[in-house]
């Protein structure tokens, strides 16, 4: 079995933004490897970079609102055999500057991190504008880029430290509310290795895919079925890209209907990936819980997640919907 | 300030000269690509290829090389020019420009030519990626470190708004280890620099943004490199060379025209201007006379 936290399904669940576990995650990279340096967006704090510019100030680089050319400063820097991780919301980076990401990081093949925090709608009171919800899309779509989405801050941490170890570029996907701790330090995560967090004591009906900050919902979601007699388990994908396609298939062949779920688009992201595989290598009934080509908007975390039909109770609609 | 012998001088007008053939040849056989921008850097790279930059052509990863960012990679044919007369890559592999298969891609990708510092053509990139190897070079070397970054811009990708981030950035941090110059040939794609959008008083934004800023012509060989110099000299920024230059030079028929900017010479045309070429404009006899 696949060691979780064993609170998981208590109400009081540690609680820890995904986007410290990248702050924590970076200060060991940078211990471990001199060749980490920092580059910042004028976002330190919020994107928890802070503690690495704090240990290591002549590695740490205040970009300023640049984003753009954070992006083709970091390349050159890797063309230097540095290793840089800028940091700012995704909907900066890699919202804005995409193309400086597609050209001088991707088609130089240079192993630039990206880190975007505060993707998705929970993001919250800061609106729409501020909420990446196409960011999957946008850099799943580029050659040579892997995309990682870690699912709480252990992972985060994880995806992190072993992002700084692989020569090729990475974005990781973060965000910026309190989520409950999934996994455990000694969970494994791997780049291309997607692993089952739930099975159920019930006669298996169908498999949720999941993403990010919406693994935990689909775990809740999953274990209410369970307890309402419909057995669904639930699959992590920390590796949007490259997608583990074996795990994915005998997934499919295993629960015979898939729902995937992300606090993305639902066009482009990870429910497009799987359903890219599926498709030609095992046709399957799917559904897709995620944004239906809609913005954000202000609000709270929860209440959001509720309204663009991304709570427990929306992933239940969904999995009764498609069985 | 005399840094080079009439000798040299001479050798460096024969290499541009050498180049400026090649780029017609390589435009013709390719039937596309860049002609006015690459024609009209032709003294510089000579300048630069066999004269200014501490490289060497047959270890091209050596680390502790001088770093050449062309940001307008457009004008590739030149540096494809440059590095093949240097000893890169055979000069007779300058025929496979923008062919199918060919390391010499239409703009430079390192994927298909490793020994490029950087993969170019979308404009406004490259002085950002020069202060990333400024940076690097910095933490690696000190203040006082023997390798200079330099980075080539074209005046009509000024317009890029990445390219003031990037000017910015390089002021405050006061990098000078590295030296930019801009190609001020006065044209773009759809006209003059000017008119399409203005960039004058052009010294004056560089020197607001924290830049050393030198005026030079940009086919005087002692001016290229005499600028050069001074820009190492200057220790407390980075330097910028506004190297004013005639988009064609070589050639009368695409000086200063900005159709040519984008256009290569057909058989007809190219054939006149290699007569033009190995003629020196009509100074010495040929046998085409």
């Amino acid at each position: 079995m696949i060691p979780l936290n064993p609170k998981l399904f208590d109400a009081d669940v540690e609680q820890v933004s995904i986007r410290q576990g990248f702050g924590e995650g970076l200060v060991i990279a940078g211990r471990a490897d001199q060749r980490v340096v920092g580059l910042c967006c004028d976002l330190t704090e919020s994107t928890k970079m802070d503690a690495f510019a704090k240990e290591f100030p002549l590695r740490f680089f205040e970009m300023g609102i640049m984003e753009q050319s954070a992006a083709a400063v970091a390349s050159g820097m890797a063309a230097m055999g540095k290793i840089p991780f800028i940091a700012s919301y995704a909907m900066f980076s890699p919202g804005r500057n995409w193309e400086q990401i597609r050209t001088t990081i991707c088609y130089n093949d240079r192993p630039v991190k990206i880190a975007g925090s505060h993707a998705g709608v929970s993001v919250g009171p800061d609106g729409g504008t501020h909420q990446a919800i196409e960011d999957i899309a946008l850099m799943r779509v580029i050659p040579n880029m892997v995309v990682l989405t870690p699912c709480d801050a252990i992972e985060a941490k994880k995806a992190t430290v072993l992002a700084a170890k692989i020569s090729v570029p990475t974005y990781i996907r973060l965000a910026r509310d309190k989520t409950p701790i999934i996994t455990t330090e000694e969970t494994s995560f791997d780049i291309g290795k997607a692993q089952i967090f739930y099975r159920p004591q019930a006669p298996l009906k169908a498999g949720i895919i999941a993403c990010g900050s919406l693994v935990y919902n689909s775990i809740i979601a999953a274990r209410e079925l369970d307890q309402e007699g419909i057995g669904v388990a639930v699959m992590n994908i920390g590796s949007v890209k490259p997608l583990d396609r074996h795990a994915v298939v005998d997934f499919a062949n295993e629960c015979n209907v898939i729902i995937t779920t992300e606090e993305h688009q639902i066009a482009g992201g990870l429910g497009s990936a799987v359903a890219e595989v599926l498709s030609v290598e095992r046709p399957t009934r799917m559904a897709f819980v995620g944004v239906k080509d809609k913005f954000g908007q202000s609000g709270t975390p929860t209440e959001l997640i509720k309204h663009y039909g991304m709570d427990k109770d929306a992933i239940k609609v969904a999995v009764r919907g498609v069985l | 300030m005399l840094h080079l012998s009439d000798d040299k001088i001479t050798f460096l007008e024969e290499k541009a000269l050498e180049i400026r053939k090649s780029i017609v040849e390589m435009l013709m056989e390719a039937k596309s690509g860049h002609t006015a921008g690459s024609l009209g850097m032709a003294d510089v790279f000579s300048a630069f290829y066999f004269h200014i930059l501490k490289h060497d052509p047959r270890n091209p990863s050596w680390e502790e090389r001088d770093r050449l960012v062309l940001s307008n990679g457009h004008i590739c044919p030149v540096l494809y020019a440059a590095m093949a007369h240097s000893g890169y890559f055979p000069v007779e592999e300058l025929k496979t420009l923008r062919k199918f298969g060919s390391r010499l891609q239409g703009h430079p990708h390192r994927e298909f030519l490793p020994m490029l510092e950087t993969s170019s053509g979308p404009l406004g990139h490259g002085l950002s990626q020069a202060i990333g190897m400024a940076f690097a070079d910095r933490l690696d070397k000190g203040f006082s470190s023997s390798r200079f970054i330099y980075c080539f811009m074209g005046d009509g990708e000024l317009d890029e708004g990445a390219v003031w981030e990037a000017m910015m950035l390089a002021g405050k941090e006061r990098l000078r280890n590295l030296i930019a110059i801009v190609d001020r040939n006065n044209i773009q794609i759809d006209g003059f620099t000017e008119n399409v959008m203005p960039l004058e008083p052009l010294r004056d934004k560089f020197e607001s943004f924290g830049w050393h800023v030198l005026e030079i012509d940009g086919h005087n060989m002692e001016a290229i490199v005499n600028a050069v110099e001074e820009a190492k000299a200057i220790f407390e920024k980075p330097s910028i060379i506004i190297a004013h230059t005639i988009p064609g030079k070589g050639v009368k028929m695409f000086q200063n025209d900005y159709k040519w900017h984008g256009n290569p010479p057909d058989q007809k045309q190219g054939g006149s201007a290699l007569a033009e070429l190995r003629t020196l404009g009509g100074q010495i006899a040929s046998e085409h006379e």
